[in-house]
């Protein structure tokens, strides 16, 4: 083989660049996220709709609010249970989930995403 | 056997008569539902909302008020800079505010005097014909509205407002200059606009929505009563439109036809 020695350098290092985001984490796995409830949201006991349906459904609510509320000037909404609510993210939502950092950014940071509500909605001031 | 073309023909008229009708009732059921249930939130609604300056009761500090209330209300910054400056009510000279007004033998006390401007909301907004995206529209209640979210910040709409009631944000609101504005965001309760999109007068449509007033009109009033005044100007009993019938009021530029909602009383 001509010019083994570096091509076998140039390979190991090829290799090390390649495999370095793995190398790097090793052993730092982040744990599964652990969204925390304020007192305030645990006295309430229901969020707008129920828990599983806000898990799971929550980013196409907020999408459908956004869209109602501005382009359609629709600012209410009626839950299943029949109890009204002012649609916003800011005022609504972020009364009782003001911890960000402990509610929302649990589940976001962990699978990587990062909605872009919060370049213009103010985040609530938090206390820790 | 089939059936004959008449018991066809039959049976089928039957079924529209019963498929219209239930389609009527629904609607004409279910709008009455919804409306029932908003009933205890109070709402105001108008065809055309509108906005009367009394401009001579309007002094500069009760503009420097307006300003001041609205730019807190909407968490709209200071950056110390013209050519980034955002604004959604500011002041302007009478020249600036009424061109084709002026005269040679033009008063000093009318010539030099500033005058309240904002958006005129317009039954013909120039700046939502433009728009490429539809981020700008005309309301049924006559506010030319603004989605945020749907700005690509083309910046058609300030080519095409013979206003200048339109700012682009040049810099992200939140990074803006911490020392002129030491509490921001002022207002928690509203978002700020983001880095590359247009901003402008909403009419408060945040407020009237809860049943408020616009946040220039309420500081306007608290120091001159009757200064600023909104209304419904397709009310014929709306304080705007007693105002505009016992006074002389102007518009900005109406010879453009772009049919602006907000009058002067000179």
């Amino acid at each position: 083989m001509y010019d083994g020695g570096k091509i076998i350098t140039g390979l190991i290092i090829f290799f090390m660049l390649l495999l370095f985001p793995i190398w790097y984490q090793l052993g730092k796995a982040t744990g599964v996220p652990d969204p925390q409830l304020t007192q305030k949201a645990k006295e309430a006991e229901r969020c707008v709709e129920t828990k599983s349906y806000m898990k799971t459904q929550h980013m196409k609510m907020l999408d459908q609010w956004r869209s109602e509320v501005v382009r359609n000037a629709e600012r209410y909404y009626v839950s299943g249970e029949g109890k009204t609510y002012y649609k916003s993210l800011q005022v609504t939502c972020m009364e009782c989930h003001s911890n960000k950092t402990k509610f929302c950014d649990q589940c976001h940071d962990y699978i990587g995403i990062t909605p872009f509500c919060w370049d213009c909605h103010i985040e609530p001031e938090e206390n820790t | 056997m089939g059936i004959d073309r008449r018991s066809f023909i039959k049976i089928a008229g039957l079924s529209a008569i019963f498929g219209l009708g239930g389609k009527a009732a629904f609607e004409l059921l279910a709008p009455g539902d919804v409306d029932a249930s908003l009933k205890d939130i109070p709402l105001t609604q108008a065809n055309t909302w509108g906005m009367v300056v009394d401009t001579n009761k309007m002094t500069d500090e009760i503009m420097v008020a307006c300003k001041s209330a609205c730019h807190k209300e909407h968490n709209v910054p200071e950056w110390g800079d013209s050519r980034l400056e955002v604004k959604w009510i500011w002041t302007d000279t009478y020249e600036h505010t009424f061109p084709n007004q002026g005269h040679n033998y033009l008063d000093e006390q009318f010539a030099e005097k500033h005058f309240l401007v904002l958006c005129n909301h317009c039954d013909f907004p120039p700046c939502c014909r433009v728009c490429p995206t539809k981020a700008t529209w005309k309301r049924e209640d006559g506010i030319v509205m603004m989605d945020q979210h749907r700005c690509i910040g083309c910046r058609f709409c300030m080519a095409a407002c013979p206003f200048g009631a339109r700012s682009f944000n040049w810099g992200d609101p939140q990074k803006a200059p911490i020392e002129l504005n030491p509490q921001f965001p002022t207002n928690p309760d509203y978002p700020t606009r983001t880095k590359g999109v247009v901003e402008k007068c909403n009419f408060c449509a945040e407020r009237i929505a809860r049943g408020l007033i616009p946040a220039c009109v309420e500081a306007a009033n608290a120091v001159e009563e009757d200064s600023l005044v909104f209304g419904d100007l397709d009310d014929h009993g709306s304080k705007v439109r007693g105002l505009l019938r016992s006074n002389y009021a102007i518009r900005r530029k109406a010879e453009l036809g772009t049919g602006p909602n907000i009058y002067y009383i000179v």
